[in-house]
């Protein structure tokens, strides 16, 4: 099982990047290899070029920017895991890397990587639709913005062109104090999810959500904001009958089967971890 | 002798190298001038071959040679030798090295590309190009014997290997008279081994020709010598098998294979060396896997649950190929009646071809399979009589005072089959002795918060120490330490160990000082393999034998060079000793008398060496057995199984290093969980093979295995000098039946009965929402 | 271009200053057991799951099977040849997997240890939850984990009182 033969480039700046992306035919982009390197090995990813962006110097950050955290494309599942800025503004997101792989994938995989991979189960995009995020893309026709809402085109398929690469992500994170949840089912630890489910809640002064987001993976190609539920709950008491209510809309959702697992278990599971998600989310608001 | 090491949880001699990066596994070993094989193999589950065309790989850059079975000039033109024959197969199909015409799984290898790496070999492999005629494919067990149904090889009658009959008693008398009959359907799927080293050879022609070295990541090198001596038309003697340090067997490492022919057929027809490790992707199309098997079953019980009787018919899944002949189903009919003083048993088992991978023993062979079937029924029975499933077992036990117990079935050689020792209801009751009294109240408590807790049982008899022997040479060298040479290959059991604690106590000296050399058809001449927990029972015995032998000889020589009689004499810190002087003398300084000086006669009536050869032969099989409990608690939500707890009481008889058969039981049992939970390989209506990665097939990890909780009971055998009984698949052999008998139990308020293995979480919710008639096995 | 075109790469191995040639697919796993004839790291899938590659790189754990060799420019790499003393004193996580019988066939033994070496060195304090998470990427088919778990609460508990 060895990785079919390929050209290899390391450009060092983003510049140098898109100029090879629009040079070359059939690339594949290098980022933590987490995913792309088994893909190799197996030969199920025959590419005539492989770009290494792992030195390009620019691309790993966490920052705080105007309405919300940049984060680089190229930053490490676990330097997020383990970033301030991350775990004030976003915790969420470290609760979501946990269930990530593991220790030794975490340590390569990136955020970037994740979002551009975009395995229907993964939790990185899920967060990232939790939080709206914009996904900055860089081409030789310049950088462009794509809301995270229009990001996954089909399976497996980010909406981003063969001579682009992403660069960011601006995760539109919550400015007063807030509860998170995330929650998650697989067969075993570190194992790609069946099904995820994040949320975040804000209360009042009268102890009534003021805002919710609910984000779910695995049931669709792309994480499924489920608005709905979040209307639902806007205005209403954080109490275990809106929870549960809240996440009953979860059992009407159109959900993927495959030889393995069925669209009804898929529902299941959306309603229990929405459930659960919620219900952490919303003891953590309270404090 | 006193018993220094014997007994003791010594740690491993095979150790220090291995945790500092220094073992040497077949993929670690480069020879000169060697170079890489790939295989090209089917895509197909089932295809005609019109052509091979590899003109195009043949020009590929670093590419060597690529031979397909009709470039070998009619010397891989015969199938691979049948190991294990029987006058009942009606249908004695097993593969060529490189397939001749038709493919019968996918993964059946088809040619070999050699090239100067790996990488440039799979490049070459992908351009080779096979033009095949897809056929039906074999693929649906169920329905397998059914006229009409695809066949598995175009040019046989049916899919049928063959139909073994067994039992004993008169089972439809009972089953009249039973006040309690009832019927069940049972199904068990296949897994892999997974040993976390894939297979692979490195093989070396000799430069003079006519004769090679072989590296073999193998349980069985001398096998390997002998079926590939008989294939290739070569003596024995001209063909050296050794298995170097091997990274986990667990029993489909004791087949020959079509990829040890095929390489060794292109190394002597190129005059090269050379190397192919199988990868994972390999493993999962081309290792045998094991436990497909479909049972339809009646249990009979008298007024008070006691068992009386089974009886039923079996589909056994044999896959495309018998590399190891109807051994399997023949296991599985010898695993009855376990540990139940049983009537009557009326079982047939049809072996049958599918298009799916060649099936042979994986841990535990097929004792798993018939543990899980009669405990099943026994849970069965407790559940309609509303009894305890334990008072069931303990009603239908083998008492220890009928001991040995003839069970009424026959062994593999047709010999009757007869239980040496054991209280199987002491293991029980040792096992709840560990476990507690307080689960059902527990339950209970539990249930009323809305969480599910279950707790299931199993019991097995395990035959082990399989004739027919072992063999060991012991010999004392002149510095005072002892070489011991031994036919028996390990993959991580630690028999270097055990053999070292045997020998050292015997010979009494340290067990450092004992240095094991084993698994090397050059080292010593004969061995038979380390297949179905044999190793410890025949091969210690032989090492046994072998040193008291060599204690013997050095206190006859001892007391003619002491001058003292026998009977004063002690063995001690590397000493022949008068017991309570000083008066000694080296067991090295006797080595080297009795090796010999020019011009000094021998000693009159001694041979030369302080050394000695023997074989153990193991006549009788020892039964060993054991109980296990296991507690999950269910999350009816997600239908995600915890194991809580888990009890193991185990009798192995005497234990020579307690600690390492922990180890076995520990692996055993994680791997029977797996078997339980997480392992499926899966495959089309095609017969395309769908888990062919660890993210689609799923192995047990750390994070959701229990501690296993261990209590030994020592019934020794009768059967062998040490007392000892076989260790390493005792732990797998229950294991799938009490987590599945303790996530039925769970379930217990939805009315869950639970009909086969392995289930997932989404199993389990659908049975749940079913409320009721479990699972129908389809 | 000639897609086999060799670079060289430097980087430190177990202290050692290495420099080599490598073709560009050739992963850093392959690299270390035929390049630098390290076979202490074994490959058990070479499709990043079963964790038998695991070596540490700049401080931090990587599969083997999973970076290309030439990423490894530059780099300071630890095997599991490179985790005993120079002079043969072992790791404590090395004595413990022999004291607790932490090892079978040995295969899944160096990721495991490099694992275990890295996790525990950064959190001498981890617990058997910890534990078993940090090894949930490495397959032990041998074991059951159990052993492999209490040497590695063996070696932290050496580790704490050395500290
Ligand atoms: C054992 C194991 C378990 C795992 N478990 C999980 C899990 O539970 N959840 C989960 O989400 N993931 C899991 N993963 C995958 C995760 O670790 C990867 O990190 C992630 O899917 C891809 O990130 P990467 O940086 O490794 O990207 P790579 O593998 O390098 O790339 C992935 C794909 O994205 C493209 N790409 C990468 N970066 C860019 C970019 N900046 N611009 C354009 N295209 C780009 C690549 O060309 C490639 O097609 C697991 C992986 C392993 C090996
Ligand atoms: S060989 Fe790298 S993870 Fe298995
Ligand atoms: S010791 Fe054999 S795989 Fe772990």
């Amino acid at each position: 099982m060895k990785a079919p033969p390929f050209a290899y480039h390391d450009p060092r700046s983003v510049e140098e990047l898109t100029g090879l992306l629009g040079t070359l035919e059939n690339v594949r982009i290098l980022a933590g290899g987490q995913s792309l390197m088994p893909m190799l090995n197996m030969r199920y990813s025959m590419p005539d070029h492989v770009v290494d962006i792992n030195r390009i110097a620019d691309l790993d950050y966490v920052r705080r920017v105007e309405g919300g955290l940049r984060i680089g494309a190229m930053t490490r599942q676990r330097t997020l895991e383990r970033d301030p800025l991350v775990a004030q503004y976003a915790p969420v997101l470290v609760e979501a890397l946990h269930w990530v792989g593991h220790v030794q994938t975490r340590s390569r995989g990136t955020f970037g990587g994740s979002l551009c991979h975009l395995d229907p189960a993964s939790e990185q995009p899920c967060v990232a639709a939790l939080f709206d995020a914009t996904l900055h893309v860089a081409g030789a026709r310049g950088e462009r913005d794509v809301s995270i809402h229009d990001w996954v085109l089909g399976y497996m398929t980010p909406a981003i062109e063969p001579d682009e690469a992403l660069v960011g992500i601006t995760l539109r994170t919550w400015d007063g104090p807030h509860g998170y949840g995330f929650e998650e089912f697989a067969r075993r630890h570190g194992d790609y999810a069946i099904v995820a489910a994040g949320a975040l809640v804000a209360l009042d002064g009268a102890g009534k959500i003021s805002r919710a987001a609910i984000s779910i993976a695995g049931v669709d190609v792309k994480p499924i904001r489920l608005t709905e539920a979040e209307t639902m709950l806007t205005g209403g008491p954080a109490d275990a009958g809106a929870i549960a209510a809240a996440a009953e809309v979860a059992r009407g959702l159109e959900c993927m089967s495959d030889a393995q697992i069925s669209g009804d278990y898929r529902r299941r599971l959306a309603t229990t971890l929405t459930r659960r998600a919620l219900d952490k989310a919303v003891k953590r608001a309270r404090g | 002798m006193g018993a220094r090491y014997f007994g003791a949880s010594v740690r491993r001699l095979e150790d220090p190298k291995l945790i500092t990066g220094r073992g040497t596994y077949v993929d670690d070993i480069s020879v000169a001038g060697m170079m890489h094989v790939a295989f090209v193999r089917s895509p197909h589950a089932h295809a005609t071959i019109n052509s091979i065309d590899a003109s195009m790989a043949r020009e590929m850059p670093g590419v060597h040679a690529v031979l397909a079975a009709d470039d070998f000039e009619g010397k891989a033109d015969k199938p691979m030798i049948l190991p294990v024959p029987a006058p009942i197969i009606k249908q004695a199909k097993t593969q060529y090295p490189l397939a001749r015409g038709s493919v019968h799984h996918v993964g059946d290898p088809v040619a070999v590309v050699v090239a100067e790496t790996r990488a440039l070999a799979e490049d070459a492999a992908a351009m080779v190009m096979v033009d095949y005629d897809p056929l039906p494919a074999s693929v649906d067990l169920a329905h397998a014997l059914d006229p009409g149904a695809p066949l598995a090889h175009a040019d046989s009658p049916d899919n049928l290997i063959a139909t073994l009959k067994g039992g004993f008693g008169d089972a439809a008398g009972i089953f009249a008279k039973a006040p309690h009959v009832f019927t069940e359907r049972l199904e068990l799927h296949r897994g892999g081994c997974h040993s976390m080293e894939c297979r692979g050879v490195v093989v070396r022609p000799d430069p003079m020709g006519g004769r090679f070295e072989m590296w073999n990541s193998t349980q069985v090198p001398y096998m390997v010598r002998r079926y590939l001596a008989q294939y290739l038309g070569l003596e024995e003697n001209a063909i050296r098998v050794a298995a170097p340090d091997v990274g986990g067997g667990f029993g489909p490492k004791a087949v020959v294979y079509a990829e040890e022919y095929a390489v060794s057929l292109a190394a002597l027809h190129l005059g090269i060396p050379l190397k192919w490790i199988e990868d994972r992707r390999e493993h999962f199309v081309a290792t045998t896997q094991q436990r497909d098997q479909i049972w339809d079953l009646e249990v009979a019980a008298d007024a008070d649950g006691r068992l009386l009787a089974v009886r039923g018919t079996c589909l056994h899944d044999n896959g495309a190929y018998i590399p190891y002949g109807i051994v399997l189903a023949a296991t599985a009919m010898a695993a009855f009646p376990g540990p139940y003083a049983l009537e009557s048993v009326d079982v047939t088992i049809h072996s049958i071809f599918t298009n799916m991978v060649p099936n042979t023993p994986v841990r535990g062979a097929a004792r798993p399979n018939t543990c899980f079937v009669l405990e099943r029924l026994v849970d069965l029975v407790a559940q309609k009589l509303g009894l305890d499933p334990a008072e069931v077992r303990r009603r239908s036990y083998v008492r220890p005072d009928q001991m040995p117990y003839t069970t009424g079935m026959k062994a593999r050689d047709g010999s009757v089959v007869a239980y040496d020792s054991g209280d199987y209801q002491g293991c029980l009751d040792l096992a709840f002795a560990k476990y507690g009294a307080d689960f059902r109240a527990r339950q209970a408590a539990a249930r009323a918060e809305g969480r599910y807790l279950g707790m299931g049982m199993a019991s097995y008899v395990e035959d082990t120490g399989l004739a027919p022997f072992e063999g060991a040479t012991i010999r004392v060298q002149p510095d005072g330490k002892i070489h011991l040479q031994t036919g028996a290959a390990a993959q991580g059991q630690g028999h270097k160990t055990v053999f070292a604690q045997i020998a050292a106590d015997l010979l009494g000296v340290r067990f450092e000082d004992v240095t094991v050399e084993a698994a090397d058809t050059a080292a010593f001449p004969l061995g038979i393999g380390t297949v179905a927990s044999r190793v410890a029972v025949v091969g210690g015995s032989s090492v046994h034998m072998a040193a008291t032998e060599v204690r013997t000889k050095a206190i006859k020589v001892g007391a003619t060079l002491l001058e003292a009689s026998e009977s004063d004499l002690e063995l001690e810190g590397g000493f022949v000793k008068v017991a309570g002087t000083d008066r000694k003398i080296g067991l090295g300084e006797i080595a080297l008398k009795l090796n010999g000086l020019f011009g000094s006669p021998m000693m009159k009536g001694v041979e030369p060496g302080l050394a000695a050869t023997s074989y153990f032969e193991a006549r009788e099989l020892t039964f060993a057995n054991g109980s296990n409990i296991c507690e999950v608690e269910v999350d009816v939500d997600t239908g995600a199984v915890k194991i809580l707890r888990y009890v193991v009481a185990h009798d192995c008889g005497k234990l020579i290093n307690p600690m390492l058969v922990d180890g076995q039981i520990r692996g055993g049992v994680v791997h029977g969980i797996g078997n339980a939970l997480y392992e499926r390989m899966i495959y089309d209506e095609s017969g395309q093979p769908l888990t062919t990665n660890y993210g689609e097939y799923l192995l047990p990890l750390a994070s959701e295995m229990p501690r296993i909780e261990i209590v030994h009971m020592e019934s020794p055998s009768p059967r062998n000098p040490l007392g000892v009984k076989g260790a390493g698949e005792g732990g797998t052999i229950p294991a799938a039946a009490a987590v599945i008998a303790a996530v039925e139990d769970a379930l217990a308020p939805f009315d869950v009965r639970i009909k086969r293995h392995p289930i997932s979480p989404q199993d389990i919710v659908e049975m749940i929402d079913a409320g009721m008639p479990a699972l129908a096995a389809e | 271009m000639d897609v086999e075109e060799k670079r060289r790469i430097s980087l430190v191995v177990n202290g050692r200053k290495i420099e080599r040639e490598v073709s560009p697919r050739k992963h850093l796993g392959d690299f270390l057991r035929e390049d630098l004839r390290l076979t202490g790291t074994h490959l058990g899938c070479e499709h990043g799951v079963c964790g038998s590659c695991t070596v540490i790189a700049d401080g931090v754990l990587v599969r083997s099977c999973l970076m290309l060799a030439i990423q490894a420019d530059g780099m300071v790499l630890r095997t599991v040849e490179g985790l005993a003393e120079p002079d043969g004193t072992l790791h404590p996580i090395q004595e413990a997997f022999h004291e607790k019988h932490g090892l079978q066939c040995g295969f899944c033994t160096p990721g495991m240890l490099t694992t275990l070496a890295a996790v525990i060195e950064e959190n001498p304090s981890i617990d058997e939850a910890g534990i078993r998470e940090a090894i949930s990427g490495n397959i032990c088919r041998c074991t059951g984990y159990e052993t492999i778990v209490d040497a590695a609460l063996s070696a932290a508990a050496t580790m704490r009182q050395g500290a």
